[in-house]
């Protein structure tokens, strides 16, 4: 192990591999900051230079390219309330909010610090755990998804701000968008009405784009001081007040660390439900959950380390047994097999320099990203200071680019006006539109779930409760969904008894 | 000074005509290719008909000397994609990445598109189906496998794909092929080949008929066994793994992808293309490319890949019919 890490060591410390990753970081930080494009598409376009490559270069401009992407999505969130990748939807509307309130840097501080806390408790995870956590993972059947997607939509109801109601219809809006298109189980299509366009359902990145972007842009086109910018940015240092946040909730960055961990292992969940899920318990257990929503620092630690942190654990079942955790890691099996390096338990005895490169590169991404972090967010902030009717015409520029860059299909761009139309009505009169995309991105996780489950138990239900994991996963989400139920009924009681 | 603008303004106003008219008879006279050409790959990036269009791409582009760039065209279970190749203009500058699901769409009454509307320019990669267990089950072989399933009819899941994808289309394939009702082994949906094998090795279900090259690192694990493979002939890296056809159900399927051209191309480009592909697939870096990747390479050129097309479109829609899936 000694001599393997010296060995990675002398690799990372070869001045191309150092080339490589800076430049792979300034791809990434690029890539996340315009919403559209995503870590996935930024991943595909490297395989060609992969080839000509070293493994260890080849896989450093990865997995860089990746901690640096997943953090730049915060940037646009926080400046003009666009999500740059999903897995910053969850805390899109705190970070924004608090933007407007002339604290960007401090939002994107804490964002680039919890951000690279996360990235490296994700890759002591995977140098430490990843047996454990793959014994965690290799648990989950389809029974144990279901009851994942479902306790993930019940923080919908913890995550709603104004009124549980309208958060549900929120909620059941976002599902019922996910059921269009091609259902995967049966084959059948719905609600396409003979459009082949439908067919694959409402793209997920223009209808967020859509939903929060757009939106924002007609509620700014109708006020009035439209010569003003944005918002007065503080001055000030922004590593000091960040560490101070972090500092402040220090439990909840170990908390969102162990669930972005848990999350990431996990092959057919990634960082944006880390993110969610991270988010809706931080609201369970904070002091101040009216202030979810409304402009809270506390949730953007919790997920923004959760978001960061899932990114290693996705690796662990690419490395194990070769099934790509998320979109990313499928391209980097690609990848390793290229490079005749063939996932599998193998790969643990006979390449530990690769592989302990691989951690060290994680390790080393994440410290990288408060420098290169800081340096983004200094560049990006003074949007901030450009007057609103020259930052609109721009922010609805991007909305068009980004929603069309997906999929390169000009239907998507039109998925992206209605999204922000429905958005924007919905928004006027108080229906908050975060439960739609948790719909969207949940839905048809459960539905899936649910309908394999059942074709393997030809409609038994008992299996949902059988199995260890699927058993606690189930009776955690009936306790959520009762806990409420029961803390009404109390109140009636003491009510009465008064 | 005001007269000297004007004349500098006439002179620049012939000049920009000239280069346009030139631009023009250049572009309808030239010599095929004069221009970049684009590639439309129907799935997203990242995946195996996308890896293998990209390294192509990279390939021709040597070849023909103009820049080959490749567009991910996804959605609508690949209808999008194909249908965007299928409509593009003929004229060689478009050209489009072709996968199985062409000859099963149309079955299914997803789209009217068949491959009959494209110009088929090559097959190059067929990765076959497989039968894979895990290790934890008790079946060592081809027949345990069988001797349960006919005694036990109904009992045993398979997984891979949706209803209706490629790996159903196996699973119907090879039970109807071995004289057995295609649900003697029910079919469990799923997203695709890498959550069917995490299904698999968690106890989900019970059998994977994917592309054991996905599977090779849970074959190399001790997870999983290979017990046959649906190909023609064997496979070289699971030399030990016997066909179906040895195992006497005489049915092989792979999922496929191969380079089309729109319907309606000019047969003089079509010929320039054909020996370019040739050249590129014949290249030393996609040769590597596709074996370092973990896929089987199947190359076809035009005619018997025409052929190939034509057969595969009559086995799959009997093969959905039989299931009960076509409409």
């Amino acid at each position: 192990m000694d001599g393997a890490l010296w060995n990675s060591l002398v690799q990372l410390s070869h001045p191309f591999t150092i080339l490589v990753i800076i430049l792979a970081s300034l791809y990434g930080l690029f890539i996340g900051s315009i919403p559209g494009l995503t870590a996935t598409m930024a991943t595909a376009l490297l395989v060609p230079f992969a080839f000509w490559l070293d493994p260890v270069p080849a896989l450093a401009s990865i997995v860089t390219m990746q901690a640096m992407a997943i953090f730049a999505g915060d940037i646009p969130a926080a400046i003009v309330r666009m999500p740059g990748t999903p897995a910053t939807a969850a805390y899109t509307e705190d970070s924004y909010t608090l933007g407007l309130q002339g604290k960007v840097r401090l939002v994107l501080g804490v964002d680039v610090v919890s951000s690279s806390f996360g990235g490296i408790m994700g890759a002591i995870a995977l140098i430490l755990g990843a047996p454990l956590l793959m014994k965690f993972a290799m648990q989950f059947t389809s029974y144990e998804y279901f009851w994942l997607a479902l306790l993930g939509l019940s923080t919908a109801a913890f995550i709603t701000t104004v009124s549980p109601l309208k958060g549900l219809i929120s909620v059941l809006l976002g599902l019922f968008l996910s059921t269009i298109g091609i259902e995967i189980t049966l084959g059948f299509s719905r609600y396409t009405f003979g459009s082949q366009n439908l067919l694959g359902g409402i793209s997920f990145i223009p209808a967020m784009i859509g939903l929060f972007g757009l939106a924002e842009v007609f509620r700014n086109v109708r006020k009035k001081e439209l010569q003003a910018p944005l918002a007065k940015i503080e001055k000030g240092k922004m590593l000091g007040p960040a560490l101070k946040v972090i500092w402040k909730y220090k439990i909840n960055t170990v908390r969102g660390g162990i669930i972005g961990i848990l999350v990431g292992a996990l092959p057919g969940a990634g960082a944006d439900i880390a993110a969610w899920l991270a988010y809706g318990i931080a609201k369970k257990f904070s002091k101040h959950p009216e202030k979810f929503g409304k402009g809270a620092i506390e949730p953007i630690v919790d997920a923004g380390v959760a978001n960061n942190s899932a990114l290693a654990g996705a690796w662990i079942p690419a490395l194990v047994f070769g099934i790509p955790g998320d979109s990313v890691t499928a391209i980097v099996i690609g990848i390793l097999m290229l490079k005749g390096l063939r996932p599998g338990p193998v790969i643990f005895h006979q390449y530990t320099d690769v592989l302990v490169s691989i951690y060290t590169v994680f390790i080393l991404a994440n410290l990288l990203m408060i420098p290169f972090g800081f340096l983004a967010i200094r560049v990006s902030s003074h949007a901030m200071r450009v007057s609103k009717n020259v930052l609109i015409p721009i922010i609805l520029l991007m909305c068009i680019v980004g929603s069309y860059a997906i999929n390169n299909n000009p239907f998507d761009i039109g998925v992206m006006l209605v999204m922000g139309i429905v958005g924007f009505i919905l928004e006027e009169n108080g229906f908050p539109v975060g439960p739609i995309v948790l719909g969207l991105i949940l839905g048809p996780i459960l539905e899936q779930n649910l309908m394999i489950s059942l074709i393997k138990s030809q409609g038994g239900v008992a299996q949902f409760f059988t199995r260890p994991v699927s058993a606690v996963l189930g009776a955690g989400t009936i306790v959520v969904w009762l806990l409420p139920v029961v803390s009404f009924i109390r109140r009636k009681l003491s009510v009465k008894s008064d | 000074m005001r007269k000297k603008s004007k004349r500098f303004k006439g002179l620049l106003v012939f000049i920009l005509t000239f280069i346009m008219i030139m631009g023009t008879v250049s572009l309808t006279f030239a010599k095929y290719p004069s221009r970049p050409i684009t590639i439309i790959v129907p799935w997203s990036p990242g995946g195996g008909t996308d890896r293998t269009a990209r390294a192509l791409a990279a390939s021709l582009q040597k070849v023909m000397g103009w820049r080959v760039g490749v567009v991910n065209r996804t959605g609508g279970g690949g209808v999008v994609g194909h249908s965007a190749t299928a409509t593009a203009k003929p004229n060689g500058y478009t050209l489009g990445m072709i996968t199985i699901e062409i000859t099963m769409m149309h079955w299914l009454k997803l789209t009217d598109l068949n491959y009959r509307d494209y110009e088929p320019i090559a097959l190059l990669i067929n990765n076959p189906a497989g039968i894979i267990v895990s290790t934890k089950s008790p079946w060592r072989s081809y027949k345990d496998l069988m001797n349960y399933i006919k005694a036990h009819p109904g009992k045993l899941t398979a997984s891979g794909t949706a209803a209706g994808g490629v790996w159903d289309l196996a699973r119907i394939g090879w039970l109807t092929g071995a004289g057995l009702d295609a649900n003697a082994v029910r079919w469990v949906p799923s997203t695709g080949a890498s959550a069917a094998l995490s299904e698999l090795i968690a106890g989900g279900v019970d059998i994977a008929t994917c592309s054991p090259l996905e599977a090779l690192p849970l074959i190399d694990g001790n997870k999983a066994r290979c017990l046959a493979v649906m190909a023609e002939k064997r496979i070289s890296v699971l030399k030990d793994v016997p066909t179906l056809k040895e195992l006497g159900v005489d049915f092989f399927i792979g999922g496929w992808a191969g380079l089309a051209a729109p319907k309606g191309v000019p047969e003089s480009i079509l010929r320039v293309l054909y020996k370019a592909v040739d050249r590129a697939v014949k290249s030393k870096y996609f040769k590597d490319f596709i074996k370092k990747s973990g896929f089987w390479m199947d190359y076809k050129p035009s005619t018997q890949f025409q052929d190939f097309l034509a057969l595969q479109d009559t086995v799959n829609g009997k093969l959905l019919r039989t299931a009960g899936l076509a409409k």
